[in-house]
Formats: structure tokens, sequence, C-alpha cells
């Protein structure tokens, strides 16, 4: 039987993967290419059905997951800043999703030893889908990073501009010290070295700067979110709180 | 539609082990790299492979539609070449 610690743990990973997808799908029929489109929404599937799973596994009901996703307020949404952060630019987008990638490739890795039995094998999927994603978005960064003036200035400002939000993705607070203890989460402080060693190796190879710590904005795990996050969340339920129980 | 920026790539995929790798179409991308993802996402989404080529469409040299003629008919007389005489046994697959 799990917890609602657990349940509030599996919120997090789900939000986290979901608010990513919604930010990705916003950009579908603006890639600069129809190919991009394609790689875009194939990422924010991928996402979708990591949410799903979780969504299911706290609340197993037939319409657990649409009321999980449809109808909850912006406050009760937990993933953390970094993937709700606006698009901006296409450098943008992309360095949000390598920064973010980095931390799956090595959170799903190390969850696939989970002592839950949801998390283990949802582990094992979505470590192949994000290793997959890790490779896009890593080959975008040092494309742009290392491409013309004016590609290095973007993704460059935007290295910048998000890097302030990674470092949620490895806070602890007692939702994973209580999980942690029993196995069933893994200890973010483990994978700080991981990312580390991912990111900068890319931003190297990408002639990029490796950002000077700074601020370290939190709460979007307990429900703080930033401003832009309330227009998200109405684009995201708007037809599902239209038509409630809509199907087609 | 704008025309893309980028150069065109022929893809090929190998849907399983044992068969050769077909072409399935193009895509369009900077760099050869870009170009397998860009493949990957559009050519095999369905699992329809297991290995994949693209080749930049520029490199590929190929017959001119007006020599036709000169370069296929002649072998339509030449029934010898086909193994019609022979029985496959059914483990033969994919000839």
């Amino acid at each position: 039987m799990k917890s609602p610690t657990c349940d509030r743990y599996a919120h997090r990973q789900a939000d986290r993967a979901l608010i990513l997808a919604q930010r990705l799908l916003e950009t579908i029929t603006h890639s600069p290419e129809i190919e991009e489109d394609m790689a875009l929404s194939n990422l924010a599937l991928d996402l979708i059905g990591q949410a799903r799973t979780l969504y299911t596994y706290v609340d197993p009901a037939d319409d657990g997951e649409d009321r999980l996703a449809y109808f909850r307020d912006a406050h009760e949404f937990l993933n953390p800043l970094l993937v709700e952060q606006p698009n901006g630019d296409f450098a943008g987008i992309l360095v949000r999703q390598f920064l973010h990638d980095a931390f799956a490739v090595a959170y799903w890795d190390a969850m696939t030893t989970s002592t839950d039995a949801t998390f283990a094998a949802l582990a094992g999927k979505a470590v192949k889908e994000t290793t997959y994603h890790l490779r896009h978005s890593r080959s975008w960064v040092i494309r742009l990073g290392d491409g013309t003036d004016e590609s290095h200035r973007r993704v460059a400002a935007a290295v910048e501009r998000l890097w302030p939000f990674t470092h949620e993705l490895f806070e602890v607070d007692e939702v994973e010290r209580e999980l942690v203890a029993t196995g069933i989460a893994v200890d973010p402080a483990d994978l700080l070295p991981i990312w580390q060693e991912t990111v900068h190796a890319t931003l190297a190879e990408a002639t990029l700067a490796v950002p000077t710590d700074g601020d370290r904005p939190s709460g979007g795990r307990v429900g703080l979110h930033s401003p832009e996050f309330d227009a998200l969340i109405a684009e995201l339920q708007v037809v599902a709180r239209a038509h409630p129980g809509a199907t087609w | 539609m704008s025309e893309s920026d980028w150069p065109l790539w022929e893809v090929f995929v190998r849907a399983k082990r044992g068969v050769s790798h077909v072409h399935a179409g193009t895509v369009h991308a900077p760099d050869s790299e870009l170009a397998l993802q860009n493949a990957r996402d559009l050519f095999t989404r369905r699992a329809e492979g297991v290995s994949i080529w693209v080749v930049r469409s520029s490199d590929v040299t190929a017959s001119d539609p007006a020599d036709a003629g000169s370069l296929f008919e002649p072998a339509i007389d030449k029934t010898f070449r086909h193994p019609s005489d022979f029985e496959l046994p059914d483990e033969v697959a994919h000839m």
C-alpha cells in the first residue's frame, strides 16, 4: 500500500513530465522546420506517457489521470520551475530540454532499482526514452553553441536565463527523505555529479561557459509557480473544463 | 510552407535483421547527425526498423529517365536470367 508521501512524490515526477510536454506542444507548427516539429512532439508524447503512468498510479480510477491533469488548479501542480519556463526562442526550448534531460536520464537510470514496482517498471521504459531525448537536445545545444555568432549568442543567453532553475532539481525535502529511506526514491544529491558531468562536457563542446551559481529560485515542487504558469494551465485544461467528459 | 533551408537526405531503413536497408523517403537536416534523428522520428515511430542509413541526396548519382530504354529494356527478353525453374524452399524468405 503506498503512502500519501509516495503519492506526492509521484505527483512531482508526473507534473514535471506533463508540464514540460505542454511547453513543447506550444511549439507545434512553429518549429523552424517540419522535421523539428515532429522531433519535439515525439519528446512530448514520451513525457505524457510517463506522466500518465504515474497519474494512474496515484488514482487508478477510470477518470483518475484526466482528473489529475485537467481538474487540479495551478497551485496543486508540483513540477520544478525549470520545466514551466516560457519557451522564448528555439535555443531556449532546446536548452531547457537539455538541462532537464541530463537530469532525467540520471534520475530514471537510478530509479530502475526503486523498491516501488511501478516506479521501477516505468524507469526501465523512461530511461530509454530520455536517453534519446538527451541525445537530441544535447546535439542541438552543441550545434547552436558551436554554430553562428547569432546561434551562439542565443543559446548562451538561454543557458544564463535557465541556469538558476536547475538547482531546484536537486533539492531534498521531507518527501524525498522519507522515500529515500525506504528505497522508493533516489537521493537527488547522488544525481548531481552525473548531471554536472553531462552538462559541463556538453557546454564545453558547445563552446559555452558554465554559468556561475547565483539565484536559486525554488517552490515549484510545493505548488508555488511563476506568474506565467496560470496561462499554461489554462491552455492545458480549457477543452476538458469546457466539455467535461467529452470523448472523440 | 516555405522551402527548407536545410539540405535533403535520403533515408534507408532495415526492417529487421537479415533483410536489406530499403529506401523509405527523405528528410531535411543541417547535418548527418540530425538527419539520422529526424529519420528516426519520421520513419521508425511505429517500430518499423532496427537500423537507419542516411545519405545526402546530392551524393546520389541517379540514372536519367531518358536513358531507360537503353539501360533496362535489353534485359526484358532474357528470361534465362530468371531462376524461374528452381523451387524455392519455404524457409528462404525475402527473395
